[in-house]
């Protein structure tokens, strides 16, 4: 049995796509070279969270304001979308309808809209609670970095909905394939800065 | 008569392979739900040291890393070289400047006598 070559991170279309499997192999490692850099710059915000985590100034802090019950739900509606986005890969890779592709994209933008309203909602909250980005160091390192990762997943669901339009108007041609190969790099990158935060943010915050 | 045999021997191939990138995703969310649920559960119903929560959530993150670039991404040892060298090498760099950032910051809070209590030393 042939082996498929490996030729970018994600899931690869194999040859059955020619030219688009052909163009993937340049342009998804530059984006992937994108996506490190952002790896970096979520890292920096993260050190600059972890060094003022304490500096609450006297208002509230972690204890006040997270909501564990929120944050796991957030974290079950990413994980599912990472996994739809999956499946919506799989359906483009191996040719089936596409209403079916349009259909798990469509599952996977609901699931990624769901979860920025939960965030939102604990951003409102917190501040009602009295932890408005201003009041410390602390939050205000809190608001640049969860939001930061928040302001990803709304271009993300932006580009998945252009994807769509694009889809609609010119068909399934290899632009299109090309976007959502690196829409979903991107899209299961930020389920792993979310693992970052839920675990560095929420739980270590919660302990 | 001949082509056709070879289509339906494609077919049946193809389908293997869907059926194997198939089960990835499921292991990755599979795996992915067990390591998320475990770290939340622990500290809902925390019964252990503070230390050892902050290690067990740190391990639990780690490894929930690897298996989404592993079964999400794709990224495995049997591929183009230069994708997984650029993770470690990002995440070499990461470490040193956020490792380096976080030693920096903490001493001078020592040293200034600022609220920076342990378990970020």
């Amino acid at each position: 049995m042939r082996r498929e070559v490996i030729r970018h991170p994600g899931l690869n279309l194999g040859p059955a796509h020619g030219e688009a499997n052909e163009a993937a192999q340049t342009m998804l490692f530059g984006f992937w070279v994108f996506l490190m850099s952002d790896a970096i710059l979520f890292g920096m915000v993260f050190a600059s969270y972890v060094t003022s985590v304490h500096a609450t100034a006297g208002g509230p802090g972690p204890h006040d304001l997270y909501d564990i019950k929120s944050v796991f739900i957030e974290t079950l509606l990413l994980l599912t979308s990472s996994f739809t986005f999956g499946l919506a890969s799989l359906t483009l890779k191996y040719k089936h309808s596409q209403s079916r592709l349009i259909a798990w994209l469509a599952v996977t933008l609901l699931l990624g809209i769901g979860f920025l309203g939960f965030e939102v909602h604990d951003l409102l909250s917190m501040i009602a609670k009295g932890g408005a980005p201003s009041r410390s160091g602390f939050l205000s390192a809190f608001f640049d970095l969860v939001p930061l990762h928040g302001l990803h997943v709304t271009a993300g669901c932006i580009w998945l909905i252009c994807l769509v339009g694009q889809m609609a108007r010119y068909g399934l041609d290899t632009k299109v394939k090309l976007g959502i190969l690196r829409l979903a790099l991107f899209w299961h990158f930020l389920d792993i800065v979310w693992i970052a935060i839920f675990s560095v943010v929420y739980l270590a915050g919660l302990t | 008569m001949i082509e056709q045999t070879h289509d339906a021997e494609d077919a049946a191939t193809r389908k293997r392979e869907e059926r194997r990138d198939f089960r990835s995703y499921v292991w990755g969310i599979g795996l992915a739900l067990l390591l998320t649920l475990v770290p939340f559960a622990l500290v809902q119903w925390s019964v252990m040291t503070r230390t050892a929560l902050f290690i067990t959530i740190g391990a639990f993150a780690l490894v929930q890393m690897i298996v989404h670039f592993r079964f999400f991404l794709h990224i495995s040892f049997s591929q183009k070289r230069e994708d997984l060298q650029l993770i470690l090498f990002t995440a070499l760099v990461l470490f040193i400047m956020v490792a380096g950032t976080i030693w920096i910051m903490a001493s001078l809070a020592t040293r200034m006598t600022m609220p920076m209590p342990p378990p970020y030393p």
